[in-house]
């Protein structure tokens, strides 16, 4: 019998296996499909808005005309401070659990406190962070406040993130330096982290991106609907793009239909600049230093 | 002939991977400049008991390690300073692990950890760590480049120059060569026989042959049991007491 010949059964096999590969690459053009749309949009709608004085500007006449500059540079501002605040602490917590703790019950109960974290919607971050920071801190609405609320929101991220990169590191390689007399932060410091480095970045920086575009967690805790004059200090609330574009879009009449599509593009490429400057520093990295 | 305090001396050592035993009762003393084998099938416990000899057991989840061991007749698990005691045992583990360093910093870690700054200083361990591993050689043009990209042979004889570097007493290798090519593994074994002279040296094997090569005394691990420790020449010319360990050697199981 000839061995090479076509059985009814591979053609069937045949026949599924491609109908299938279809179906997935159906499915994954479709995940394409909202992120073209939704920037095709903001391009067409938003586009003929996107001026230089919309960027370095103040805005006038009740918010409709005039530029975005402070909630440009109030959102730069709170999360910039934000990820100061949480990236030491989510990383410094990321290496504790990976890195010393072993696998008892106190291990198993933060690991339980950070997925609810991660759960948490960030409404009621809003309203912890009125609470804590705003009231109890009193820190009133600020920026700090803002940026703290924003802070614990990204934590669990952060933190999941950099574990997963801590634990990419293989074991073998801990071991090996151990068996030099390495203490564990030796072993960490010359072998573990330069290894995660690049990982843990990429989460920091797509955390940060993230946050860049929360609305809830800011708006009672430090982002103010309008201010005519720039923050002088952390103390001071500000403007910020997400509010400003919910504003703008819902809250205030006579507003002329390109500038809220303009700021929303102007809030996707901030984040989308962010995304690419994650991965090209990964890429960096990566180059850097090739094994 | 004068018995010599041994270098390391194990009394009922058990050790417990959570539930399972991986080790019972094991008691025996290896010698100081000797070549002490162990060999046995998988699961006889032979990683497990170099393992606990430089107390690796505290790196490993669920590892309880019961019973004494006496390093140069100091019990290790009273020790405070264990990072001394592993800079004084080098270790060769079954893989090849080229940490992701240069070949340079790879031998170098070791020394710098433990303190060591002058750059020349560190030059001449990496140099004679790499010769004694016959590796000087083939990397000497490429020192910089990373330990990783080397080839798995080249890895392992960089792991055991990374041993070496502390300058230890004993060097434990566990199945150094199931990962490597046969060339390579000659050469080591060649390298072992330079280094007996200076320091004890343990190996765990699964081949009988290389501990015959090798070893001046042998023990057989089975089920986590030592079965038979013998000087190794008489015991694979067929003086084992142990009918155990006279069908292991003749190939018949394992």
């Amino acid at each position: 019998m000839e061995r090479f010949a076509t059985t009814p059964l591979n053609r069937r096999n045949r026949r599924i296996q491609a109908l299938l590969r279809g179906l997935f690459l159906l499915m994954t053009l479709l995940l394409i499909l909202p992120v073209a749309l939704i920037l095709a949009t903001l391009i067409v709608k938003g586009g003929p808005a996107l001026t230089f004085d919309l960027l370095f500007s103040d805005p006038r006449l009740g918010m409709t005309a005039g530029g975005i500059l402070p909630a440009l540079l109030g959102t730069v501002w709170l999360v910039s401070l934000a990820m100061l605040a949480a990236a030491p602490l989510g990383v410094a917590a990321a290496i504790y659990l990976n890195e010393y703790a072993g696998d008892g019950w106190l291990t198993r109960l933060i690991n339980l406190a950070i997925i609810n974290l991660a759960g948490v919607p960030s409404i009621v971050h809003a309203l912890f962070g009125v609470g804590a920071f705003v009231l109890f801190f009193g820190l009133g609405a600020s920026i700090l406040a803002a940026s703290l609320t924003l802070a614990v929101m990204s934590l669990p991220v952060i933190i999941v993130t950099t574990r997963e990169a801590l634990a990419a590191v293989p074991m073998s390689y801990r071991e090996a330096c151990w068996t030099l007399g390495a203490t564990r932060w030796q072993t960490i410091r010359r072998v573990v982290l330069p290894n995660a480095v690049p990982g843990i970045l990429t989460g920091v920086i797509l955390e940060l991106s993230r946050s860049a575009g929360e609305t809830a967690p800011i708006m009672f805790t430090g982002a103010a609907f309008f201010l005519p004059l720039l923050p002088q200090d952390v103390f001071d609330q500000t403007m910020a793009l997400s509010l400003h574009l919910f504003v703008i879009s819902t809250q205030v009449p006579g507003v002329p239909e390109p500038l809220p599509y303009a700021v929303a593009l102007v809030l996707i490429g901030l984040v989308l600049m962010m995304n690419a400057l994650s991965i090209g520093f990964r890429l960096w990295l990566r180059g850097s230093r090739r094994w | 002939m004068v018995t010599q305090a041994p270098k390391i001396q194990v009394d009922n050592l058990t050790i417990r991977h959570g539930e399972r035993v991986a080790l019972r009762d094991v008691s025996l003393a290896i010698r100081p400049n000797e070549v002490f084998a162990i060999i046995g099938p998988a699961n006889a416990g032979k990683s497990s008991f170099l393992k606990a000899l430089n107390r690796m057991d505290l790196f490993t989840d669920k590892m309880e390690v019961a019973g004494r061991i006496l390093f140069n007749g100091r019990d290790i698990r009273t020790l405070r300073n264990l990072y001394a005691l592993r800079r004084r045992i080098g270790v060769v583990f079954p893989l090849p692990v080229g940490l992701p360093l240069t070949i340079y910093e790879n031998v170098a870690l070791g020394p710098k950890l433990a303190g060591v700054r002058e750059r020349a200083e560190l030059d001449a361990i990496v140099e004679r760590c790499l010769r004694l591993a016959a590796l000087w050689d083939e990397v000497k043009d490429r020192l910089n480049d990373y330990g990783s990209l080397l080839s798995g042979g080249q890895q392992q004889r960089l792991t055991i120059a990374r041993a070496l570097s502390q300058s230890p007493e004993v060097l434990i290798l566990d199945e150094f060569s199931i990962a490597i090519d046969p060339i390579t593994t000659m050469r080591i074994e060649d390298v072992l026989e330079q280094l007996r002279s200076e320091l004890t040296i343990i190996l765990a094997s699964t081949s009988i042959q290389q501990a015959r090569r090798l070893a001046d005394r042998t023990a057989f691990f089975l089920d986590g049991r030592c079965i038979e420790i013998g000087d190794t020449e008489p015991l694979f010319e067929g003086g084992a007491r142990d009918a155990r360990t006279r069908r292991y050697l003749e190939g018949r199981f394992g």
